[in-house]
Parts: structure tokens; C-alpha cells; sequence
């Protein structure tokens, strides 16, 4: 073993380190399309208080740390671009205590979307929080940490929205409270009423901090959940369906998804929405109130409510949607990436032909698939290709539509929702240059030895 | 490799590790190692990259993937339509391993001496039937069922006294029994979950040819691991016998009130054996034989059925001991999610699962507290 792994060995446990080829394969990709880099060494530590010496170990020897949740971004953030420690924070799940009235969780910070959904629904069945459709082992600090959406986006925005405070392993290795819990012994607030100190690790993939404990909202659960699917051939009107249905504020969820196969979808455009009810007049109520919001289009014949078949809801309504995962084996290949710009709902019509295009280029499976974020604020328009892992030539076309995504993206307003370091690389080019400048200020005064998840963010 | 068209499409999403409600890690081997590789998906993308020499076939790449206890949590919960599959692919890379003579020695010995001895304790055949000594059981000379009681329970003394307890039960209740003693050999489900699939046919076949040479047509199963080769792998051989599980007989004969029980006031949490449940679906006969006693509280641990959490035995894991040691090993986990029930007994139908509890328990200072039973034995303690 080397120094750096007996140290590491000290601090975790020799059993929760390895600097072996199995876990410097595994933990040199993620399931997506970017290129593998190799770690040193891969911790798994338990307590905050490991991760704040694995830190000041890092500091002391130069050695660059990238925490990992789950790795489900799939655009490479977990993939260690020069090399170091990989701390995967999956042990570190607790949930450590629930607000039942002030409606807010404090958890870990490798607790999992799985776990918490499934602790609420046991212990606090009046409570729920923003499920993301990304596999149930997504971790929530590494969600809200790349400004995940889930469940309740429609309602309260981005999951990183509903955050209620921070702890983060700063670089330099002292462990540091954000919003009321750095005055209060409540976790309220991640920021208001004192300067929100959120924004300098939110969004930063680890370059910053590593986010160690979560506060995190919790919203009414009601009772009973229904899905609708209003269907439309016409994608200018999207927008304008999307506007109606925001303005009844009945709705828990908006997504828009369209494919080519099967072909019973193609061309048609589902607005799926989901609404709650303590009781079936409430449900009831919601649907009337969605149902008139849409009449027009009806009357002009430009769509319809689909019937959703009983047998189609238990699909549609499960959290998470476990056939979201399943595109990935769409070409009997496990895999699927997708690039989720976040830009005005209004450009949705461009996106979806966008999309079947560089489907049609690349002779690729696509699927697209829109979430409304706020009440129509904007969304994430994923422009999703599924792919063979067995098969090169394919993961390379799916690469060149995605590089033609990120092109387009940034040309029609939108912003790069996880990006990659490409993506991140575009996205700098792009920005205001006081706030490049900003941003460049923050991450050296920050973590000055520049070990924290290096390439990402990195203003040059 | 066999199953190898299908390795690459594992996309690592995760959901082979959890239970189906998400309440927590429920493959054994992630939940003790807790690196990705030591999971299901891990595995796969190991076993990819192995096969294009991507990785070597070393010491750490033997205990990734001969400490799957093959419990089959990742094919009930896999998102994917080759979910089934899971454990068949492991086992062909073991196969693979062991056709290349590059496995862990544990792993080695044991198959040394199955192909040896017959039994895995390198003891002889003549004392593979002494359990039953001082018991009604008789050899099998034609009763209806052929009771079978496999390697653990014929050599190991606390699965010694298990055996012991069913055969004793099954002659009270009027179930014509016999056993094969010295006859009997290993039924090959864990050599064959080990990858060694020569020395598993050649247990399989000449199985099948001394159960059919000697007219039997009917097999109890003291162990869910032999009555999984019967009832899953000897068929494609060309061994069909009508093959059951001992609670399975059981069941039906104590509902049916033919064997008069006496009231025993106990807390008991079920502990489903995964070569019992998820392997062959049967999670109904020993909590219907329990629910069956005046007295028995049933609790179940949050973990159960389809969502049970492995004793960490199976697999071969039971001999080998890749997954044994610490506080995280499988078995002292499953141990404090029983305790977490308030029972007093841990009901088990499985004599590796008893042993390996018995163990936890003793591990966790619970001795006192927590008693590992199997479900005939606590049946004994309630005969009128």
C-alpha cells in the first residue's frame, strides 16, 4: 500500500479504501458517454468528520478529491479528470430528522431519493419531497447539488429551490453551516433573511465544497394522485397548453414527452399531468379545473385528452419512474444520455424538431421530454438518444448529436442543465465577463490549491 | 462466456441494490463492502471489462465476484428484461474462473473436496447418515417420499439437530419417509453456484441415476438449496421428480388440525431463505405452518418475502466465508433487523440460514435474547 492509501486506510477503515484496479475501472466512468479517467484512490467514508481529514490530506499532498453520489448525471461530473481521491458518500445515509410541522428534513449527504421516499411514506405519511425520475440511489445532495428537478418542480422550482440548509467540508477542511442553521438550531432556510451563501456550492459540482448534510423541504402528500395526457400534433401550441394548464395552479407535475416508436406516439406530443386529492371531490375539482382550461383546444380540434389506460397509470405514477431507466435498453445496448438545457418553455416547438433532426442525422432512438420548472418560469428539455454500449459507432453518433445539442442549445437562450466540461467550457465563453470574473474569484479564494473536483468549473 | 451477449446492457442505474420500496441496500455483498463494484451493476461492468482485458483476473476480482451470495435480490428488483439472467451471468463468470483454474483457495478446497469426499467437511460417507441414529427414520426402501437432507444437515452439528427435528416430525405425522445415509451425496447447488458445472453434472447425473434406480418418485427437501437443483436444475438432466420442501408438506397436514399442537407463546420474525423464496417462491408454507401454533405472534421484519435480506450463505458464501467477519457482515445485519422486531426467535427453513444466524447472534452478544430456530423445531415445542 501506499502513503496516501494508509493514511486514507486510517481515516476509514482499511476496508472502505481502495486504490485496486477493480474500483479504478469502476469509478474512472459513469454510465454515460464521457471519457474514463482513473482515480488513485476510492473512500468510502462515514461521518463528515472523515471527509474533513480526507480533505485536509488531499490539501496537505496536493491531491485533487471528487465526492460522488450515485454518478447518475451521466455527463462525467463524478469521472475524476486529473486523477485523485473518488469519495462515494453512498454510506453516509441517515436521515437525521424530520420537522414534521415546519415541513423540512435534514439527511446525509449519500442519502439516497430511494430512501427518503420510503422513510416519508412509512413515518410521515401526510409528507413527500421532490422525487427526480433518476434512479431511486440518487443521492439528494448531489441532486440538489446539480440543480435536479424532480416531482413538486412545477409547484416549487428546481430541487435545489427547496433546499433548507447546507453543512460542506470546505477545501480547506472546516466543516461549515449554510442558511438559519449557522445562527439557529433549525434548519428553515438555506439562505433569507441572511446572504445566501447557498449559491457558492449549489451548482458547483464539488469544486467548491462537499455537501455533507442536507436540509431539505418536505410538501403536503395528499391521499390520491391521478394522470392526464392531453395530446396534441401541433407543437407551436405547447407553449400556449402549458400556460393554461399553469395558470389553473391544479397541476402537481407538467411533462411533455414525445417519441417515434412506438408509433402509436409519433408525431403526437403528451402533455402528462399529474394532480392530488385528499378526497375524490378535490381530485375531482382539479380535473374539471384542468379539463375547461384546455377546452378550447379541444373545440378548435387541435387535441384531446388521451385515455389513459388503468393499466398505463401504475407506470406513470410510480416515483421514480423505473421506465425512464429502462430507454437505456431501448437498443438492447444499457445505455442512454441526454443533454436537459433549461430555457423558455416557449422554445419547446424548435426543441422537438430539433430533435427528431438529429435523430433522423444520426440514424439514432431519441426521445424528448420536457419538465416545467416553476409556473412556466422555464424547463428542461432533454434531447435524449439511447444507445448500444457494444456497439462504438453508435456511442460516437449519440456523442456528435449531443455536441449538436449543446451548440443549439446555448443559440436559442438555453442553459446548460449538468453540464459537461465541455459544457461548462461553452457556457464560461458565453458568460458576462464581470460574472466569469466572479465566479473565478470565488473558486480560488475558495479552494486556492484548486483540488476540489478539478476541470470542472475552472475559470481560466 | 455464457450470457455474454448480454453483459454490456447493465446501464449501473442501481435499482438491483434496494429493496422494492427503497428502504434500504439489500444485496448482501454491496451492503458490507459498499463499493460499487462489490454491487450487481458493478459486477457486470467488471465482468465487461474483464472479458476485454480491460481488467486481470486478480485476488480482488475473485472476492467481487465470489462474494455474490446469489440471493437473487438483483433479479427481483433489475429494471431490465434480462433481469432474470443476474445470477446465471455471475455464475457463468465463475464458470469461466474455474475453467481458467484462477479462483479464490476457499473456493478451490471446497470443490476439492465435494469431488473427493462427497461432502464439503471432508468426512465419510459412512457417517453421512448417523444424524439419524436413535430416530424412527429409516433408509429409503420404497416409502413414498425420498428424504433428502443434503451436506450441511448431515455433517453439521446444530443443522445435525434440525435434521433430526424434521425427520423426527414428518414420521409423527404419518409421512412415509426414507433416507438414503450413506448412499446420499451432494446435490451440487452450490458447486453449481460456484461455476463448477463439470463436477455439478456429474453430482446431478449420478443423483438422477440412484434416485431413479432406486424408484423414487417423491423427494422432501430437508434444505431449500437441494431442492432448488431438484426442482430448477435436475430436470434439464433428466431428473423430474416431484420435489418439495419439508414445510411445504408439512403445512397442509398441521392446518388440517391431523397433528394436534399445544399452545406455545412465543415472538417469532420469519427469516425467508432465498433458495426458498426468491429462487422458488414459496414464502407462504412456514409462515402458515407458524400462524398455525396457539400462541406464536408473527412479526415481520421490514425486510421480508421478495425483500429479504440474505443471510449472506448462499452462493457457496456459507463455506467460503468471503462475505463473513465485522459488523456489516450479512448475517449480523439480518440478526439486528430481527431484533428490531421485538421477537424473541428467529424462525428459519434452511439449515445454512440457521447456522449463520446462530453465528450473528453470537457475534452480537445476543445470546439470551434472540434464539435461532428452525420452523420444525419450533413446531416440536408445541406437539400436544
Amino acid at each position: 500500500m501506499s502513503d496516501i492509501t494508509l493514511s486514507l486506510a486510517e481515516i476509514v477503515g482499511e476496508g472502505y479504501v481502495s486504490d485496486k484496479e477493480e474500483e479504478v475501472y469502476l469509478y474512472a466512468r459513469d454510465p454515460g458517454l464521457m471519457p474514463a479517467h482513473e482515480p488513485d484512490y476510492v473512500v468510502v467514508p462515514q461521518t463528515a468528520e472523515e471527509i474533513q481529514k480526507i480533505v485536509r490530506l488531499a490539501n496537505k499532498e496536493k491531491i485533487p478529491v471528487v465526492p460522488m453520489g450515485a454518478g447518475m448525471a451521466l455527463t462525467g461530473l463524478i469521472i475524476p479528470l486529473k486523477g485523485g481521491i473518488v469519495i462515494d458518500m453512498k454510506r453516509m445515509n441517515k436521515i437525521l430528522e424530520v420537522h414534521e410541522k415546519a415541513r423540512h428534513v435534514i439527511v446525509e449527504g449519500g442519502t439516497s431519493h430511494g430512501l427518503l421516499k420510503s422513510y416519508l411514506e412509512k413515518n410521515y405519511p401526510r409528507l413527500r419531497h421532490s422525487i427526480p425520475d433518476s434512479p431511486s440511489t440518487a443521492t439528494i445532495a448531489a441532486n440538489v447539488m446539480i440543480h435536479g428537478q424532480g416531482r413538486l418542480t412545477q409547484q416549487y422550482g428546481f430541487n435545489s429551490d427547496m433546499v433548507t440548509g447546507l453543512e460542506v467540508v470546505l477545501p480547506s477542511g472546516e466543516i461549515c453551516k449554510i442558511g438559519s442553521c449557522a445562527v439557529s438550531p433549525d434548519w428553515f432556510s438555506k439562505g433569507a433573511p441572511l446572504p445566501d451563501l447557498s449559491g457558492l456550492f449549489l451548482g458547483w459540482f464539488g469544486a467548491t465544497g462537499i455537501i455533507t448534510r442536507v436540509g431539505l423541504g418536505l410538501y403536503p402528500r395528499k391521499r390520491m394522485r391521478d394522470v392526464e395526457i392531453f395530446v396534441t400534433d401541433r407543437e407551436d401550441l405547447v407553449p400556449d397548453i402549458v400556460f393554461e394548464l399553469t395558470h389553473t395552479e391544479m397541476t402537481e407535475d407538467i411533462v411533455i414527452f414525445s417519441q417515434p416508436l412506438p408509433l402509436i406516439f409519433k408525431g403526437n406530443h403528451h402533455v402528462t399531468m399529474f394532480i392530488t386529492g385528499d378526497t375524490e371531490e378535490e381530485l375531482e375539482f382539479k380535473r374539471k379545473m384542468v379539463w375547461d382550461a384546455l377546452d378550447g383546444f379541444i373545440k378548435s380540434k387541435d387535441g384531446g385528452f388521451m385515455w389513459v389506460q388503468p393499466a398505463m397509470k401504475p407506470t406513470l405514477l410510480e416515483m421514480p419512474q423505473r421506465s425512464v431507466t429502462r430507454f437505456a435498453d431501448v437498443k438492447k445496448g444499457g445505455g442512454f444520455e441526454y443533454s436537459g438545457p433549461i430555457l423558455l418553455v416557449e422554445r419547446y416547438p424548435e426543441c422537438t424538431r430539433k430533435a427528431e433532426e438529429l435523430s433522423s442525422k444520426y440514424n439514432l432512438g431519441y426521445s424528448g421530454m420536457a419538465r416545467i420548472i416553476g409556473k412556466g418560469h422555464c424547463m428542461m428539455y432533454g434531447f435524449a438518444f439511447t444507445f448500444n454500449r457494444a456497439d462504438p459507432d453508435m456511442m460516437d453518433r449519440v456523442r456528435k448529436a449531443l455536441h449538436e445539442v449543446s451548440d443549439y442549445a446555448l443559440d436559442i437562450g438555453g442553459v446548460f442543465w449538468k453540464a459537461t466540461v465541455e459544457e461548462q467550457r461553452m457556457a464560461l465563453d458565453r458568460m458576462d465577463p464581470h460574472t466569469r470574473n466572479l465566479m473565478k474569484m470565488i473558486k480560488q479564494n475558495l479552494d486556492p490549491n484548486g483540488i476540489m473536483n478539478p476541470g470542472n468549473w475552472e475559470v481560466t | 462466456m455464457r450470457y455474454e451477449e448480454i453483459v454490456h446492457r447493465c446501464f449501473r442505474c442501481g435499482y438491483c441494490k434496494f429493496t422494492s420500496d427503497y428502504s434500504d441496500f439489500n444485496c448482501p455483498s454491496y451492503r458490507k463492502f459498499f463499493f460499487e463494484s462489490y454491487s450487481p451493476g458493478g459486477r457486470m461492468w467488471l465482468i465487461q471489462a474483464w472479458l476485454n482485458d480491460e481488467i486481470k483476473n486478480s485476488d480482488r476480482f475473485q472476492e467481487i465476484l465470489f462474494s455474490c451470495a446469489t440471493c437473487a435480490n438483483c433479479v427481483e428488483h433489475c429494471v431490465f428484461t434480462f433481469s432474470d439472467d443476474l445470477v446465471n451471468i455471475f455464475t457463468a463468470a465463475r464458470e469461466e474462473m474455474v475453467n481458467k483454474g484462477v479462483i479464490p483457495p476457499g473456493v478451490r478446497d471446497y470443490l476439492k473436496n465435494i469431488n473427493i469426499s462427497g461432502n464439503p467437511y471432508k468426512e465419510p460417507a459412512d457417517e453421512r447418515g448417523r444424524w439419524a441414529d436413535g430416530t424412527p427414520v429409516e433408509t429409503y426402501d420404497g416409502q413414498e417420499y425420498l428424504f433428502y437432507i443434503g451436506c450441511v444437515g448431515s455433517y453439521d452439528e446444530r443443522a445435525k439437530k434440525i435434521a433430526r427435528a424434521v425427520g423426527d416430525f414428518l414420521i409423527r405425522a404419518g409421512v412415509s419417509i426414507g433416507i438414503l445415509g450413506n448412499r446420499e451425496t451432494c446435490d451440487g447447488n452450490e458447486v453449481r453456484a460456484l461455476g463448477e458445472m463439470g463436477l455439478f453434472r456429474f453430482l446431478a447425473e449420478q443423483n438422477i441415476a440412484l434416485f431413479k434406480g432406486l424408484g423414487v418418485k417423491k423427494i422432501i427437501t430437508l434444505d431449500p438449496h437441494a431442492f432448488n437443483a431438484f426442482k430448477q436444475e435436475y430436470p434439464g438432466l433428466g431428473g423430474e421428480f416431484e420435489t418439495y420442501h419439508y414445510t411445504q408438506i408439512l403445512a397442509p397436514l398441521i392446518q388440517s388440525g391431523k397433528i394436534p399442537l399445544k399452545e406455545y407463546r412465543a415472538t417469532i420474525t420469519y427469516h425467508d431463505p432465498c433458495y426458498l423464496g426468491r429462487h422458488n417462491s414459496e414464502y407462504d408454507s412456514p409462515r402458515k405452518i407458524l400462524k398455525s401454533i396457539p400462541g406464536v405472534e408473527l412479526i415481520e421484519m421490514d425486510q421480508n418475502r421478495e425483500n429479504a435480506f440474505c443471510c449472506g450463505g448462499g452462493g457457496g458464501n456459507f463455506f467460503t466465508d468471503i462475505l463473513g467477519g465485522g459488523e456489516d457482515s450479512p448475517n449480523r445485519i439480518r440478526v439486528r433487523q430481527a431484533l428490531d422486531t421485538g421477537a424473541q426467535i428467529i424462525a428459519v427453513s434452511c439449515p445454512q440460514c440457521a447456522k449463520m444466524l446462530d453465528d450473528a447472534v453470537k457475534a452480537e452478544e445476543l445470546e439470551g435474547k434472540l434464539e435461532v430456530l428452525e420452523v420444525a423445531e419450533i413446531v416440536t415445542r408445541a406437539l400436544a
